[in-house]
């Protein structure tokens, strides 16, 4: 077997972590494709970046703002139209524990 | 006499204004397209007609009262779903938010009814915009109207399709890694991812927000630069968006393109690229050449590294984005209520997102974790500087860089979809504009076979105008975009 | 506890304060008003997290966290950019929160910075680690208990309220001086106009605790400054209580239940924190500049330091009342138009320093919620001055115009209370007070301190209001006069 850029169990950890759950077939799956498809990304390694700044954003601008004021909020059907459950105007979420 | 929903913008515009037509008589001429093809193409996922057609005679109205109209005046417009539109479904082809109904327009959309352009329909998709061939759509694939077993391309599928079977007049669709490129080459039509920044995003529902624009999917390069005018422009909320007054596009339209610089990485003829791509495009070089536009071979060896770059990027932004669908506000939600929250978001999220989406997630979750962010994420980050610095060189001493849109022709249904690695290798020739920020257009260049080529044509940030100066040259001295698939 | 115990406690707070001052909410323009409004009424798509919306930076809010940082001697960053801190959790609109990072290329908005408490009537220096700017999340409501309730309500009415996050070194010993800097901290914060302390909600706590060089405790949800002592208090011993019985205090986030008075361990598998962080991408970094932070300096509002330091020229008063009265912004209000009322500010000072300050402890109320107004106090003075009421009754008064905050003159009317000062009215009373106190007069005769009891006899017959000076004359002239009768 080729070099393993991840295992099974971290696929487990980061599909818990990014709250996705998979079936057994597919972490099997997943796992397999997960590491052709980093082998390819791993090209990357071979570019020297040492003294490379990171490009965090695209255009060059600072200080976009918007000034403190208020302008209206959604109406109340708006607001909860897409909750699929609701309690009065709270949204329900599941339990905690 | 010619059946109407096979104009174009510009001859809709003037033939409703001359009082040859009316906007109502336009409308209902794509809508019966629509329902002549649907079933062949499906690049549909919710039609708008009742509401269309209230509007079309709406603004008949106001012309026949000699008021004065928009832009786009009777235009019906398809738009991706993965657009904002209020009250009207918006899904992103999945189940995740096959309910999901927005309660705010995207601004692309306010900008378009000003214009008093006519939304016809939302358009299918790959799910979350992840895919280049429309086959991760949630609800089925749409098909290639030039050859129904083969993919229109993608993400932009559904919107591309409709131009090309005249079931649209004008399209929107949206470009993270080639995602209005692709689709616009496999389907022969006029597509443009904009310069980052130049079209609001607010609205556009996200994939990869450092990459992403929304851009026109046309019958032509005329109507492209009309819609990309009344699309583009500053919008305080948007804050990635550049601080530009709206430009009037078709100004730049010139026959000639004498004195263009052209630059043609032979990165851009790698080794995935066919013969015919190859030959196609290169004969499209070499008309430009003929036309007076010159060229010269370059060599842009950081482009071997833009595809891994763009897709750890896009991932990883990718992951962040869609953490909101967990089902409490909007969105899929499993019907047990006693389970905990880690639980029931897990499970929400495993029906309501595909297999791709989960995938993709699942790695860029993983490109940004605790020990792994330097080597995966910020890494690619670095390239993506690398790469930009290429770019800057190059477009100093060319206008434009010129190479074919797709290293290959549209391909089957089915043919790549079991293998992401090769699906996302279809990218290779678009992804590099997304990461340096510039616009790219692709236009149609030629047929392997039947099949459409689309070649691609980029420049520096904001220089719409060179590309759309190029292109209208290449398309008017050509006549490719005039051919149309027997549906 | 005993000094070298306390030296083997460290306790680090993160304090989060709404910046109440604003009008809107940090990234949309939602209203900063949200308490007692109906659930989920002021939202709109980008609080709410609705897809496609964008956030816009509230210039107002970093101006207020550039003056906070100023103010708490911090070094200002010349940029700054919001980082993404991705987590899921149901009251996360988006699950993942806007905020700024230290590491990784981040620059939170201020760092490095002190503020001076006085603890033991010695100045001791909390070092201040970062100052940050990041949006709230919403509001859960769980019908009963968090670990028994079967599902959760949410409200996100409060998502996307601006907070600034203060962040201490662990430089506090006990949770005494824990209490005594966040006074100084509310009171910084509303010298500043910032952030309203009284709101409901407006200033949390976070703690990490160590005992002994033991692992970190982390304790959240402590909704308020006055519970933060209290928590502590309950960790300390909890953990001092494993510790005797050797038993292991583990590593973990505990959560302070305020009902049941105990932090319970929240021990989901989600102990981990890989919150992959990365620069927020809708965002544009921030630069601040020497001018903007001079034009801040510029319009600073007094601070408590230089406030007390006023106060002690000023007024005249002694350097520890003046802190005590500045440790409060509204206290410090409050004795200050006192003063504009009445210009006797030692008189005032020693008033509020004693019993006003008892009696408003006693009756559990914040000054912010006191019915009474300063010139309500100086009427009470005034009333002394003029002999209407004794110094010894006032106390009476003052305590019952804190509870019911009616006025002197209510309180002296209905309960009757006005000063007996007359001579002979008291003179007669001590006429009574004799006849009914026959046996303790022979004893007083001859005993200085059974003298004493007849005196107080007086004061009790006239409920206190007798002049306490006149009244001891009187009781011994009489005294006196009998002795000379009996010889």
């Amino acid at each position: 077997m080729e070099k393993q850029f991840i295992s099974k169990k971290q696929v487990e950890h980061i599909a818990w972590l990014a709250r996705v759950e998979l079936s057994e077939e597919e972490k099997e799956l997943f796992t397999k494709q997960f590491n052709e498809i980093l082998e390819y990304f791993r090209k990357i390694d071979e570019l020297d970046t040492e003294k490379v700044p990171p490009t965090y954003h695209i255009l060059d601008l600072t200080n976009i703002f918007r000034k403190d004021e208020v302008k209206p909020s959604l109406s109340k059907e708006d607001s909860t139209r897409n909750a699929l459950k609701k309690e009065g105007m709270y949204l329900k979420a599941p339990k905690i524990i | 006499m010619e059946s109407l929903c096979t104009l174009t913008a510009r001859e809709t515009i003037t033939k409703i204004m001359a009082g040859e037509t009316t906007a109502k008589e336009c409308v209902s001429s794509i809508f019966e397209r629509v329902k002549e093809i649907e079933d062949k193409v499906h690049a549909y996922l919710t039609l708008t007609e009742k509401h269309a057609v209230e509007q079309a005679a709406e603004i008949d109205k106001k012309i026949a009262r000699g008021r004065k109209v928009g832009r786009l005046a009777g235009v019906a417009v398809a738009v991706k779903d993965v657009i904002c539109t209020k009250d009207i479904p918006t899904t992103c082809a999945s189940r995740m938010l096959e309910k999901f109904v927005p309660p705010y327009d995207a601004t692309v959309i306010e900008k378009m009814s000003m214009e008093d352009a006519v939304l016809i329909g939302k358009t299918n998709m790959d799910e979350f915009a992840m895919g280049s061939s429309t086959e991760t759509s949630y609800f089925d694939a749409t098909r290639n109207p030039w050859d129904l077993s083969r993919v229109p391309g993608g993400s932009s599928g559904g919107s591309s399709a409709a131009i090309i079977a005249d079931a649209a007049i004008l399209a929107l669709g949206s470009d993270t890694g080639g995602s209005i490129r692709c689709p616009a080459s496999f389907c022969s039509v006029t597509g443009l991812k904009p310069t980052y920044g130049l079209v609001s995003r607010y609205g556009l529902i996200a994939y990869a927000n450092s990459l992403e624009q929304i851009g026109p999917i046309t019958k032509d390069v005329y109507d492209c630069a009309l819609l990309l005018s009344v699309i583009a422009g500053y919008d305080p909320r948007d804050s990635t968006s550049a601080n530009l007054k709206a430009k009037d596009y078709t100004m730049f339209l010139k026959k000639s393109v004498r004195g263009i610089k052209i630059g043609v990485p032979k990165e851009f003829f790698g080794e995935g690229t066919t013969k015919d791509v190859a030959k196609i495009v290169w004969g499209g070089i070499e008309k430009l050449e003929a036309l007076g536009a010159s060229y010269e071979e370059i060599s842009l060896p950081s482009l071997k590294y833009a595809l891994p770059a763009y897709y750890l990027i896009a991932m990883s932004e990718a992951s962040s984005n869609l953490a909101r669908y967990d089902g409490v506000r909007y969105g899929y939600r499993i019907s047990e209520e006693d389970l905990n929250w880690n639980t029931t978001f897990s499970k929400d999220r495993k029906v309501g997102f595909g297999p791709e989406v989960r995938r993709r997630i699942i790695l860029g979750t993983f490109a940004l974790s605790a020990g792994y962010y330097d080597q995966y994420y910020q890494k690619a980050l670095k390239v993506r500087t690398i790469i930009r610095r290429d770019f800057e060189k190059a477009f100093k001493k060319f206008d434009v860089i010129i190479g074919p849109t797709m290293p290959i022709p549209p391909f089957k249904i089915g043919e790549k979809i079991k293998d992401p690695l090769t699906l996302y290798m279809c990218d290779v020739d678009t992804v590099p504009s997304n990461l340096y920020g510039g616009p790219a257009i692709s236009i149609p260049c030629g047929f392997s076979g039947s099949l459409p080529t689309g070649m691609q044509i980029m420049a520096q940030p904001f220089r719409e105008d060179l590309i759309l100066r190029v292109s209208y040259a290449f398309e008017q001295n050509t006549s490719y975009h005039k051919h149309k698939p027997e549906l | 506890m005993t000094e070298l115990q306390q030296l083997e406690v460290r306790i680090g707070l993160e304090i989060h304060a709404q910046l109440t001052a604003l009008k809107s909410k940090i990234f949309c323009s939602c209203s900063n008003d949200y308490r007692g409004k109906e659930p989920n009424t002021v939202v709109c798509p980008i609080c709410l997290g609705i897809p496609g919306a964008l956030p816009v930076i509230n210039e107002k809010a970093v101006e207020l966290a550039i003056m906070v940082a100023l103010a708490l001697n911090c070094k200002i960053s010349e940029s700054t950019f919001f980082f993404r801190k991705n987590y899921f959790y149901p009251d996360m609109s988006k699950n993942f929160q806007i905020s700024q990072y230290d590491r990784a290329g981040g620059i939170p908005l201020a760092v490095e910075g002190h503020v001076t408490a006085t603890v033991n009537h010695d100045d001791k220096k909390i070092k201040i680690r970062r100052v940050h700017l990041e949006e709230d999340p919403a509001r859960l409501v769980h019908p009963g208990p968090i670990d028994t309730s079967p599902y959760t309500l949410v409200d996100y009415n409060r998502s996307g309220i601006a907070l600034l996050e203060i962040v201490t070194e662990p430089d506090l010993n006990s949770p005494k001086e824990a209490r005594i800097f966040l006074r100084k901290l509310r009171s910084i914060l509303e010298h500043l106009g910032v952030s309203d302390g009284s709101l409901e909600g407006a200033m949390r706590c976070d703690a990490n605790i160590s005992l002994l060089g033991g692992p970190r405790v982390e304790v959240k949800n402590i909704s308020s400054f006055k519970e933060v002592e209290r928590a502590l208090r309950f960790e300390i011993m909890r953990q001092k209580d494993l510790m005797t019985r050797k038993a292991h205090v583990e590593h973990e986030t505990r959560h302070w239940d305020e009902l049941r008075r105990v932090t319970i361990s929240l021990r989901t598998k989600e102990e981990e924190h890989d919150y992959r962080y990365f620069p927020e991408p809708d965002l544009m970094p921030i630069t601040i500049t020497r001018s903007m932070i001079n034009r801040i300096k510029a319009h600073m509002p007094e601070l408590p330091d230089a406030r007390r330091d006023r106060f002690v020229k000023e007024y005249g008063l002694p350097a520890y009342d003046a802190e005590v009265l500045t440790s409060e912004k509204a206290l410090a209000d409050f004795f200050e138009k006192a003063v504009r009322l009445y210009p006797h500010p030692k008189e005032i000072s020693n008033w509020m320093m004693t019993d006003f300050l008892r009696y408003l402890y006693e009756a559990e109320l914040e000054i912010t919620e006191l019915k009474i107004k300063p010139a309500d106090l100086v009427e009470m003075l005034k009333l002394i001055d003029k002999g209407v009421i004794s110094g010894k009754i006032a106390k009476v008064v003052l305590r019952e115009m804190i509870q019911t905050g009616k006025t002197p003159q209510q309180i002296v009317k209905e309960q009757g209370l006005l000063r007996i000062g007359g001579r002979e009215e008291l003179d007669k009373l001590a006429e009574r007070v004799f006849a009914e106190n026959a046996e303790a007069v022979r004893d007083a005769l001859t005993d200085e301190k059974a003298a004493h009891y007849l005196i107080g006899q007086l004061m009790r017959i006239t409920r206190g209001r007798a002049d306490p000076e006149l009244a001891n004359e009187i009781i011994l002239n009489k005294l006196a006069k009998l002795r000379k009768e009996q010889k």
